[in-house]
């Protein structure tokens, strides 16, 4: 047992000792390598004698059944009864004793499972902050808001790995312009089949149509991606894009530079398809826990079906509905394949909705098997670190407001 | 002003459940109608039939005449304007929490585009006077939300809400049964009160209130309506045996 303890005292501490001091980062690793030994001996320090139990388990249930009865058998009358009238049941019943350890082992697995969690995200982010090392010593903050200039154009060379030059400028620009232009499509829609299906849908094409919208949520993001490929891509490329051109190309948003029909805005149409499901089925969660007292409320001063369902539903469900357009933004910013395929992955910045681009979860899928530099591969892992530090955020936010409004704030009149 | 309102053969349904049969009544202007019943007789639903929110619900059904001041609501009107003359109070509170004590007043007005602030605010200063509650609220009227009120005060605050569209008729259906005996009072004097203007019609559990306040009563029993007459002559000598079981407390 001692042995084992010293095992885990030293796999926790492993990272203790290969600290170098002194360099920029370190700080940073030992805050974390704190928070994890925090983590492991909180949670090993709630469970009276969890590690101690693993080791004892068999030889306990031996003990038990070594005891011949517990104490209350010993009393007279109950002593008799066991003499008089024991039944094979009951004496078989007797001799397992009070399984005591085999109820302190599974509770100790079961709370392993539950620790394994929060180490599973503790050692994610341990890696990422170890991995990006090299290039945060290199560039510090600097990485997310400058780039080295060309000398000789001056443009801003944004990602340059023969020369070693990384900037995340590019990727965090096409992140948040794909997803937000995701929100953009998909927030009415989503609102709109949310509102039908709670409000004015009839009973028998409820359950269908609530199906096939969590059914997209459940399409591998693969298939969307060759779907966009071969059929949104040429659709936008044909008929979209020249029409956006021409109509709206005075405003420097639909530049005609890019034949391919790639690019942010078939991202953004790709990426609000795969949103729409969370955002509609959370909204019409929060739709439904509005009081059916509200709705009434509001039809009997005189009020259309539009005007009960704006005042009496959206007005109360707004906070939930803005938690589910947040979680639906957690869902844009991470995803990855899809938008791989048709964003054109281009490490530059465009105005125009129509050219080529990168996201932050693109570059590290579509780059990482090639970079062959360590700094290459240091740059893309910090991306893939502010990358998880914004998705948890945003998800915590979202959960939050979703939370308060499912849950009933206090202050709701039922 | 109130007006008159005449039932003839009303029917309603919740799916195969004939919750009202043949409903014959006719309830007089700017009077308060007190309608007593047992749980599951009907009474809820018949308010609900006169300003057409029974066929809310997709199960429910509805056949037969309402005239309000002589229009047949269910042939010639549409629900929306029959709900914008006929107000109505539920039985638990239902403000609006996410709007201020002004916003909920003026909702209805709001609601139909009425946008004159300074006769707003004179509408809402009334309805809240003539609901009892001004005093109460004048200083955080726009200040606190509809929900950070009492129970009593929330209810009385519904009923502002109703009385801003100035309705001609005001269904109230058991408005204090959520109520403590003091908010109940309150309503009830308001409810006294406003019979000069409406044609009110209260559903109650409480005979006593029905005593108190209305000056016809009516005895729902099994979807039926037993007896309808002025409320003095179903308490003390009525003409029907259930209704006299029934307020003498032998069964409900």
């Amino acid at each position: 047992m001692a042995h084992r303890a010293a095992c885990t005292l030293w796999v926790l501490g492993r990272p203790l000792v290969r600290l170098q001091w002194g360099k920029p980062g370190d700080s940073c690793e030992f805050l974390l390598v704190c928070i994890l030994f925090f983590i492991a001996v909180t949670c090993l320090s709630q469970l009276p004698g969890s590690l101690k139990c693993v080791d004892r388990t068999v030889p306990e249930i031996r003990v038990a059944q070594s005891l011949p009865e517990p104490e209350a058998v010993h009393s007279p009358e109950h002593q008799a009864a066991a003499v008089a009238g024991h039944s094979e049941i009951r004496r078989y019943l007797l001799a397992r004793g009070n399984s005591a350890g085999a109820d302190r082992l599974f509770k100790v697995l079961m709370t392993l499972c539950a620790i394994s969690i929060f180490l599973i995200v503790a050692l994610i982010a341990y890696q990422l902050v170890d991995k990006s090392q090299m290039n945060w010593a290199r560039s510090g903050l600097k990485f997310f808001y400058t780039a080295v200039k060309d000398p000789v154009t001056g443009q801003p060379q944004y990602w340059d790995p023969v020369n070693g030059n990384f900037s995340a400028i590019p990727f965090i620009y096409g992140t948040l312009v794909t997803s937000f232009l995701s929100l953009f499509f998909a927030v009415p829609l989503a609102v709109g089949v949310a509102v039908f299906l709670t409000e004015m849908c009839p009973g028998f094409l409820r359950a269908p149509l609530s199906f096939l919208t969590e059914l997209l949520a459940a399409i591998p993001s693969i298939i969307y991606g060759l779907w966009a490929l071969f059929i949104l891509v040429p659709l936008l490329r044909q008929y979209a894009n020249p029409v956006l051109n021409k109509t709206l190309g005075w405003t420097g948003l639909f530049g005609s530079d890019n034949p391919t029909g790639l690019g942010y805005l078939a991202s953004g149409v790709i990426l609000a398809i795969m949103v729409l499901p969370i955002i509609s089925s959370l909204t019409r969660e929060v739709m439904t826990a509005v009081p059916q007292s509200q709705r009434e409320a509001v039809l009997a001063l005189g009020a259309t079906r539009w005007e009960m369902i704006r005042m009496g539903v959206l007005r109360n469900a707004r906070i939930g509905i803005v938690g589910a357009i947040i979680l639906g933004l957690g869902r844009a910013l991470g995803e990855t394949m899809a938008v791989l395929m048709v964003i054109g992955n281009t490490p530059e910045v465009h105005k125009s909705l129509l050219a080529n681009g990168a996201t932050m979860a693109s570059v590290i899928a579509n780059e990482f098997a090639e970079a062959f530099s360590d700094l290459h591969r240091s740059a893309l892992v910090e991306i893939g670190l502010a990358l998880f530090v914004v998705t948890i955020i945003v998800n915590i936010f979202a959960q939050l407001l979703i939370w308060a409004v499912t849950r009933g704030t206090p202050s709701r009149a039922h | 002003m109130g007006v008159s309102i005449e039932v003839q053969n009303l029917n309603a349904w919740y799916g195969s459940n004939h919750t009202l049969q043949d409903i014959n009544l006719n309830i007089p202007a700017n009077h308060v109608t007190a309608l007593i019943g047992p749980s599951g007789c009907g009474k809820s639903t018949f308010v609900r039939c006169i300003n057409r929110m029974h066929e809310t619900n997709p199960i429910a059904r509805v056949t037969g005449t309402v005239r309000i001041g002589g229009l047949d609501i269910y042939a010639d009107a549409r629900p929306v304007e029959i709900r914008r003359r006929v107000g109505m109070v539920f039985q638990r509170p239902n403000p609006f929490p996410t709007m201020s004590i002004y916003d909920n007043v003026a909702a209805g007005l709001k609601l139909n585009g009425y946008s004159n602030r300074k006769r707003l605010d004179e509408i809402v200063e009334r309805s809240l006077k003539n609901s009892a509650l001004w005093d109460e609220v004048k200083d955080d009227l726009k200040k606190k939300s509809g929900a950070s009120l009492s129970g009593g005060q929330q209810q009385r605050l519904c009923i502002a809400r109703a009385l801003a569209v100035d309705p001609e008729v005001l269904l109230m259906d058991e408005p204090a049964s959520a109520l403590d005996p003091v908010s109940t009072a309150k309503i009830e004097d308001l409810i006294f009160q406003l019979k000069s203007q409406y044609t009110i019609v209260i559903v109650t559990h409480n005979m006593q209130q029905a005593a108190r306040v209305a000056e016809k009563t009516g005895f729902f029993l099994n979807g039926r309506m037993v007896e309808f007459d002025s409320t003095h002559k179903i308490f003390t000598n009525p003409s029907d045996k259930r209704t006299e079981d029934y307020i003498t407390g032998r069964f409900g």
